[in-house]
């Protein structure tokens, strides 16, 4: 695998360890998950013991150390979004894609994902699809968007 | 910005600033907030642009993109000065109107204006509209105003003038002073007092301390401190700062979690410019006294707001808490001394330096001072970011701000405090909102989370989401915390499948004393407060679900029936057409019913039905 790209992202951190959180999430923008030898590099520049490094990779749900499907779907849990109607759109998400969050589909084309709060809660229930929020969701529209995005094939990004 | 070097060199900066703001006729605020983001308030930024461009307005008329006002649900908001004129829910096409009859003619285009529902007046400015009129914005007033990522906009509005002041006018023990006199206490959830934690710190002898900034705002459904950081981060740096400087710490950390990238990126935009302008790093204002400060991201996990997991997480382990036998104070990140605060927390202190502590405390309660910013969201028609004057009564926040109920259901509980805090049930609305009225009742102040329950919310249905949360993030470390709040998961399951009995509840309180009194960290101490607030006021539903084996609010699929009401079917077929186990039969332009044995109870027709002829029993 290429890596040109990791040596960057934690030199634009010096190497720091208090920016730990910050280098492995550039990481997984950058190649859509952890890849082990990522992980090993990021473990010998920063001077840290592999072991621990897995142990906080694997703490965070918001790391993926298999790679994600070619688009995100992320639903909030927060309390606004679930007294709002949160719960019905990830039961008919699940049911569409047929995974659990933190799953990919199996021809990678989708990845859902559930986050605690987005910040957004005034316009709740909240829905992300690769990085564009939707608010005021409900599942028929949920639903839909999904559909328009798997009728343009299984090609790139929408 | 030039280099600043003097306290008298920030007060002729500031004169420049305003003298140049003043060549402009008119000021145009997009809010740029991440809610108004979601609603496409870049868009409409550029339409005004490209607008402004072609009407060669660009040297007469400032356009600011600025942070978040509040009133999000509305978004996206765009308010115009110096008329102050309130538009909302701002659309591109909307753009060329404004500018040919607001900017050009000075008329207003009527349907960007806020309409009060009860006498369906239009409202033109926004402190006339009842969502801002009972607020007292001390914290969010600059939002609109300044664009966060322009250093100029904060100090014309007096910004850093309190950082002068204090390193120039006063010592770090009548900086501390100032603060305990003023009765802050901490945003962040507990409520300790803030001066008295400095002066703690300061007193730990140590020559390396740090201070750090909690933006982890890990309880859902609260959005104060992403708006706060992201809208007027230099008044965090500068509240940071003034706390350096008598705790006697050299560097600082802003921890942020990694669903606010806004958050993050402004706040390292005010760093950077600080730091260039002489208000950060080595001999800031010609003083001698340096200080740093970084930003660290989170991960994403809830037990990582917790102090002692914080820390671990900025020192790249895992983020687990651990014992607070030795307090952080003295004992913090790297072990060093180490005093943290919310970002609300820090917010407050320039203002406090600036007007004084008995200013400050004049505003609240005895025991609560000052105002408390909180998120009003759920099943109320006025949704936003609210600041209020401490001891304000919750039925004033919820009916005068909020507007009560959003569709005619009535409102039965407001959930405070977050996964910590609990539901207060409508008829003690006349509480005062304070820290000690608060927990009196079962919840708390927490950090700021309000949301709002009707008569479609489900007691049973939101405790049982509570404990769910929590058992998800708890760190597993302790084992009641871990296998306790499972164990009250699957009870609680239980309870809303059918499966309940009497001993349940019994064994739910029993469970909830043991998690509480046997966890380390305030996650499992306090994990069990929602159920037990649920309990205590909501008893006859969890029986209804028990003995009855149905939910009154129609939410526990496993206890629901639908039926369609002959009398109001049209008979459209919308409903038909969604099921997705076919168990509506009838035809078309006639009367629908449901087969129940197979009905999945998934609530898609009801969803449908134009006409509400669906009933949920
Ligand atoms: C599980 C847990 C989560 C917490 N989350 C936050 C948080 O997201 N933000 C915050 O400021 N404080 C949070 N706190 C409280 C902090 O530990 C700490 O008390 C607070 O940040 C101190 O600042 P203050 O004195 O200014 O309130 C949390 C506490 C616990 C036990
Ligand atoms: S109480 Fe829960 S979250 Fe806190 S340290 Fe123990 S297991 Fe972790
Ligand atoms: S609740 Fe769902 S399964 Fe039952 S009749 Fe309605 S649409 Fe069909
Ligand atoms: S609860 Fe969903 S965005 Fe906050
Ligand atoms: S983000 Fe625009 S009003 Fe809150």
């Amino acid at each position: 695998m290429e890596l040109g790209a990791v040596n960057g992202i934690i030199d634009k951190y010096q190497a720091k360890i208090t920016s730990l959180i910050s280098i492995l999430h550039d990481i997984q923008d950058q190649y859509n998950y952890l890849p082990e030898t990522a992980l090993k590099k990021v473990a010998s520049r920063l001077q840290m013991d592999l072991n621990d490094l897995y142990g906080v990779a694997t703490f965070y749900k918001s790391f993926s150390l298999v790679p994600k499907g070619r688009h995100s779907i992320t639903l909030c849990r927060g309390t606004a979004c679930h007294v709002q109607g949160g719960p019905k759109i990830l039961r008919e998400m699940k049911k569409e894609l047929a995974i659990e969050p933190g799953q990919t589909t199996k021809d990678k084309n989708f990845s859902l994902e559930v986050v605690n709060c987005l910040g957004v809660c005034a316009i709740g229930p909240v829905m992300v699809v690769d990085g564009k929020f939707y608010g005021e969701m409900n599942w028929v529209k949920a639903k839909r968007i999904v559909e328009k995005i798997m009728k343009k094939g299984n090609g790139g990004r929408a | 910005m030039r280099k600043i070097k003097s306290a008298a060199n920030l007060e002729r900066a500031r004169e420049q600033i305003i003298s140049k703001q003043k060549k402009y006729a008119a000021v145009i605020s997009v809010c740029g907030g991440t809610g108004c983001q979601a609603y496409g308030c870049a868009k409409v930024k550029r339409a005004f642009q490209r607008g402004l461009g072609k009407e060669k307005l660009r040297g007469r008329v400032a356009l600011k993109y600025t942070g978040c006002p509040g009133f999000c649900e509305r978004g996206p908001l765009v308010t115009l000065y110096p008329q102050n004129i309130f538009y909302q829910r701002v659309k591109v096409e909307d753009v060329p109107l404004i500018i040919s009859e607001t900017i050009q003619n000075g008329r207003k285009v009527e349907h960007l204006l806020f309409e009060d529902s009860v006498d369906r007046q239009k409202i033109i400015s926004s402190q006339e509209i009842p969502f801002y009129r009972s607020q007292m914005r001390l914290l969010l007033k600059n939002n609109d105003l300044i664009d966060p990522t322009q250093i100029e906009d904060y100090v014309a509005v007096g910004g850093y003038q309190s950082l002068a002041k204090a390193i120039y006018q006063m010592n770090p023990e009548q900086i501390i002073k100032e603060i305990k006199d003023s009765g802050l206490r901490g945003r962040g959830g507990a409520g300790y007092p803030t001066g008295k934690k400095w002066e703690e710190c300061r007193k730990t002898p140590g020559d390396t301390k740090y201070i750090i900034c909690n933006c982890d705002e890990g309880d859902p459904g609260a959005f104060m401190d992403r708006s706060l950081l992201e809208g007027n981060p230099h008044s965090i740096l500068e509240g940071m700062l003034i706390g350096a400087y008598a705790i006697g710490a050299s560097q600082g950390f802003i921890y942020v979690r990694h669903e606010y990238p806004l958050a993050h990126k402004h706040a390292e935009i005010a760093i950077t410019q600080a730091r260039k302008s002489g208000l950060l790093g080595r001999n800031i204002l010609g003083s001698g006294f340096d200080f740093e400060v970084e930003t660290a991201k989170g991960g994403g996990a809830f037990v990582c707001g917790e102090s002692t997991a914080l820390i671990a997480s900025i020192e790249g382990k895992v983020g687990e808490p651990r014992s607070k036998q030795v307090h952080t104070v003295m004992q913090g990140l790297w072990e060093k001394p180490t005093n943290l605060n919310n970002v609300e927390t820090w917010a407050n202190v320039p203002l406090i330096i600036r007007q004084g502590s008995q200013w400050f405390s004049s505003i609240g309660t005895e025991k609560s001072k000052g105002t408390k910013i909180f998120s009003l969201v759920g099943r109320v028609k006025n949704t936003g970011l609210v600041e209020v004057p401490m001891g304000i009564t919750l039925k004033e926040i919820i009916f005068d701000i909020g507007g009560g109920p959003k569709d005619g259901k009535a409102i039965k509980a407001v959930q405070t405090g977050g996964p910590s805090g609990g539901c207060i049930p409508a008829f003690l609305f006349d509480l005062p909102v304070d820290y000690d009225s608060l927990t009196q009742a079962g919840s708390m102040m927490g950090s700021g989370g309000m949301i709002v329950l009707d008569e479609g919310t489900c007691m049973v249905d939101m405790a049982k989401y509570f404990v769910h949360f929590l058992r998800e993030e708890s760190c597993g470390k302790c084992l009641p915390c871990r296998e306790g709040l499972k164990r009250m998961g699957e009870i609680l399951d239980g309870i809303t499948a059918g499966r309940g009995n009497r001993e349940s509840l019994f064994l739910l309180e029993e469970l909830a004393a043991v998690v509480a009194d046997t966890s380390l960290c305030g996650l499992g101490k306090t994990a069990p407060n929602p159920v037990l607030s649920a309990l205590k006021y909501f008893r006859p539903e969890f029986e209804d679900h028990i003995d009855q084996k149905r939910c009154p609010a129609g939410v526990c699929t496993a206890l629901i029936h639908y039926s369609i009401a002959e009398e109001s079917c049209v008979g459209c077929g919308a409903c038909k057409k969604i099921c997705p186990t076919k168990a509506i039969a009838g035809e078309k332009k006639q009367s629908h019913r449901i087969l129940s044995e197979l009905c999945s109870q998934c609530g898609s027709c009801r969803d449908v039905c134009q006409v509400n002829a669906v009933w949920v029993q």
